[in-house]
């Protein structure tokens, strides 16, 4: 069994308690001792089969998004209550002069100071430990609102409800070590203790609140165990930042596919130019389409052990999937100490680069240089991704054309024939286990 | 319990506009203001100085809350398809469509952010929901006098289909005879690309358009794009000149005097809340943005209150303390929340329940204050949220806007 340490970060200030502890609630919690008899507002989305992508002649957004209003006024609400460990804001920000505009933050009080935990990364999928800390443990006042598609005609908001209708809330909780302004957590059916792995209709769900939300700054996130989520109870988290993530700007190319488009108009496309190779999910005459599709993908990685990471972002209409390995090396000792001592874990922000470093020293001296590195590491290598998008693309029923189209300029610049300089040079293939 | 619909008033869902909801939008949008955009820094004048110019452009006005439309050319109408009407007010966005590459909408609202000249290609669609390529080129007009955009102007060139042997068109045998007989007809045409009969025979599968994954522009069309941009700079700092509001193409730096970016307006005006930004670095900590809602609620014009102190809400019955307790909580870097008697510019007064919160830039430090007013007795506006909460909600928007502020190392380029 592989191990490493990890120096976890605290999303819930109900996290540092004994996990132990016995819930005897009067608490508050989320779990089925109270949360049937809360008072959350509810955030109810009405049954949308109707195409997501804007068609001609389309209006603009209307100007106040209301699932914003909602969520970041109940935010700052919070931050008002003190419920946060620190003003995110506060913390010093800037994107790193370069080509690809990473973004690093300097934020010293993000992470623990008290010795480490394990956590077993070999396994993606593990089954749920309700000893260990999960959301029904978090206390209601870490809850912003239930969000859930109620398939009615409209979209409704309850601001004092009972629980009623849905037998199975999902919520939207603060992250109390926010990453930035509005980070949250989205919670699928947090009474079902699900852990930590993609299904088709929870990943809907989270297409449903990035669409919702219709801002090109709030993106969803996702981390698979071994990939550096936090916690095995199924979540997704979500913040804002209003400029763009390096990933959204980097150049792509459609993977051409023997059906023309495939028949539910989603294409796959891969990323060029960027330091961790990735497919990049768009289009889809329904959002369940696309969300289909990718959830799909997810589910064929996480069966067959392999970490990944993914972005939802441009309000729902592209999504990232990044494969991924660099637990795995940290565990075999092929990580340089220079990056260890960083103490960056690259998950989903990280990649998609958003990077938070807690040393001033690492903040002053952030380079596009070291970011690259650093996420070159994470990267499954040219040979590795190709045969897992190949195996990718059978498990979602796409198949890929036989001559390779795709133009000499866009060929350039791909990390495999990259005369980049920064670029690392390969690791030796992540030993993982196919069933 | 109450449970109140979210109006989906635009949501792209949506599939066509009819036209008397892109009236509504205008209404909405102020028909006065959108006329106003241009004349009151280009003088009347401008309008057939624009219609002289060939080609197909518009012209954006990104102090109008949803940077709306504020000129459209009469090539660009030909070109689309669409009605003044049907333009006027409205956001670029509306051109947009299922096949319109996603990285190429971030290029532009990037180049908008940094309030910078940019020149791409862009699957753009008519009114009759057929897609065409175009280069999009679009630059920044910065007003002399306050260092700010005063507008945008966004050139238009169709960027037609270019086969590599007639033996690869789609159309076989006389027909391909044609399409190579028009496409001679379109590269010889004067006219700035918007002879649409020559379009039609071009444009021949628009599913094959919308399949294709760019469409480079050639030298030719990135000259065309140019010339008009010179064109209708030409125009507008010539008129600019008769109001003395002068502009030009790069931005002036204005005494000592830090303005708002484009982003940052564009942003805030898209919070349909009463409230103002005040700046503590400036001496006597003036307003330097108010929202449509403040100047509706309180009655004042902009240019009356920009650059003054917030007191002039205040009068004979305001409450000392509340005074007090404000300004102690502004020295402490604190938000609150206090309920006060405020003054309209006809003297009439309301109950204010005034919310105030410092705002925080990218480096962390409190760059502004931002202060949200709720009229007691104004009616609910429905949304089914508490009035607090909605107050919470500005903050909330305001702070995301303002902490991308002076993120930037300089601007970071897409790479290509």
């Amino acid at each position: 069994m592989l191990s490493i340490k990890r120096v976890p970060t605290v999303v819930s200030n109900y996290q540092e308690e004994n996990a132990g502890e016995p819930l005897g609630c009067g608490r508050s919690c989320l779990g089925k001792c109270c949360l049937p008899a809360s008072k959350l507002p509810v955030y109810a989305l009405k049954n949308d089969p109707r195409p997501k992508a804007s068609s001609v002649g389309t209006d603009e957004l209307p100007p106040d998004f209301f699932l914003n209003t909602l969520l970041l006024g109940q935010w700052e609400d919070r931050m008002n209550r003190g419920l946060f460990r620190y003003d995110v804001t506060a913390c010093e920000t800037k994107v790193i002069p370069g080509d690809h505009g990473f973004i690093a933050q300097l934020n010293e009080g993000r992470h623990l100071k008290k010795r480490p935990t394990e956590f077993r990364v070999d396994r993606v999928l593990q089954a749920f430990d309700p000893a260990k800390f999960n959301f029904t443990k978090v206390g209601q006042e870490e809850v912003l609102f239930r969000f859930e598609a109620a398939g009615g005609e409209k979209t409704y908001l309850f601001e004092h409800a009972g629980n009623e209708g849905t037998k199975s809330p999902s919520v939207v909780a603060i992250n109390v070590s926010p990453i930035e302004y509005g980070h949250v957590l989205l919670i699928p059916h947090v009474l079902d203790s699900l852990p930590q792995r993609i299904d088709q209709e929870s990943f809907l769900l989270a297409l449903h609140m990035a669409s919702e939300a219709g801002s090109p700054y709030f993106r969803l996130g996702y981390n698979s165990l071994g990939a550096f989520a936090t916690i095995n109870h199924l979540h997704f988290q979500a913040y804002y930042l209003s400029v763009p993530f390096p990933v959204e700007k980097a150049p792509t190319t459609k993977t051409p596919t023997n059906q023309g488009r495939s028949k539910n108009r989603v294409t796959v496309s891969r990323l060029l130019n960027y330091p961790v190779r990735g497919l990049v999910f768009e289009g889809g005459k329904q959002l369940k389409d696309l969300a289909d599709m990718v959830a799909n993908s997810c589910i064929w990685l996480q069966s067959n052990n392999i970490p990944f990471n993914v972005l939802i972002s441009d309000s729902g209409r592209r999504i990232f999937l990044f494969p991924q390995c660099y637990a795995e090396k940290q565990a075999l000792g092929e990580v340089s100490q220079e990056l260890l001592d960083t103490q960056v874990n690259p998950a989903v922000w990280e990649i998609s680069g958003h990077m938070v470093l807690k040393r001033k020293k690492d903040y002053e001296e952030a380079s596009e240089a070291y970011a690259w590195r650093l996420l070159a590491e994470v990267s499954l290598s040219e040979e590795r991704f190709h045969e897992v998008k190949t195996y990718i693309f059978e498990a979602i029923g796409l198949v890929e054309s036989e001559e390779e189209t795709i133009d000499e300029d866009e060929e350039k610049g791909t990390p495999s024939n990259s005369s980049d300089p920064t670029h690392a040079p390969h690791f030796p293939e992540c030993c993982l286990i196919l069933q | 319990m109450v449970a109140l619909t979210i109006p989906s008033i635009g949501r792209r869902a949506e599939n066509t506009s009819p036209p008397s909801a892109a009236a509504e939008v205008m209404a909405g949008c102020s028909l006065r203001l959108i006329e106003q955009s241009l004349t009151a820094r280009y003088s009347d004048w401008i309008a057939e100085a624009l219609d002289e110019i060939q080609g197909c452009f518009l012209i954006t006005d990104p102090g109008i809350a949803g940077h709306p439309i504020v000129f459209a050319s009469r090539g660009f109408l030909a070109m689309s398809g669409y009605s003044r009407e049907e333009v006027l007010g409205r956001n670029g966005r509306m051109f947009q469509g299922p096949a319109t590459n996603r990285r190429s909408v971030l290029e532009i609202r990037e180049a908008i952010r940094e309030e910078r000249t940019l020149q791409i290609s862009l699957l753009n669609y008519r009114k009759d929901g057929t897609p065409h390529w175009i280069l999009f080129h679009i630059f920044p007009v910065f007003g002399v006098d306050d260092g700010r955009v005063a507008h945008f102007v966004a050139v238009q060139v169709p960027i037609p289909r270019r086969s590599r042997s007639l033996s690869e068109a789609r159309c076989g045998g006389a027909r391909g005879r044609l399409f190579g007989a028009c496409r001679n007809e379109v590269r010889s045409d004067c006219d700035l690309g918007c002879n649409l009969a020559a379009d039609l025979f071009v444009d021949v599968d628009n599913r094959g358009l919308e399949a294709e994954e760019s469409r480079e522009a050639s030298e030719q069309e990135k000259e065309r794009a140019s010339d008009a941009a010179n064109s209708i700079l030409s125009a507008l700092t010539h008129c600019s000149k008769l109001t003395g509001r002068v502009v030009s193409s790069k931005r002036c730096r204005v005494g000592g005097i830090p303005t708002l970016s484009s982003s940052l307006i564009i942003s805030l005006g898209r919070i349909k809340q009463s409230f103002v930004l005040t700046d503590p670095q400036l001496p006597d900590m003036p307003i330097v943005y108010a929202s449509d809602e403040f100047l509706s609620l309180t009655g004042y014009s902009r240019h009356e209150i920009l650059g003054h102190n917030y007191e002039f809400l205040n009068g004979p019955d305001t409450e000392v303390e509340v005074l007090h307790q404000i300004r102690q909580s502004i020295r402490a870097e604190c938000a609150c929340t206090v309920r006060l008697l405020n003054y309209r510019k006809d003297r009439s007064s309301f109950w204010n329940l005034l919310h105030v919160s410092p705002v925080r830039n990218a480096s962390g430090k409190v760059a502004f204050y931002v202060n949200v007013q709720i009229d007691e007795n104004a009616k609910s506006d429905g949304l089914g949220l508490s009035p607090h909460m909605r107050q919470l909600g500005v903050v909330g928007a305001v702070k995301v806007a303002v902490r991308s502020l002076s993120l930037c190392a300089g601007p970071s380029r897409p790479s290509s």
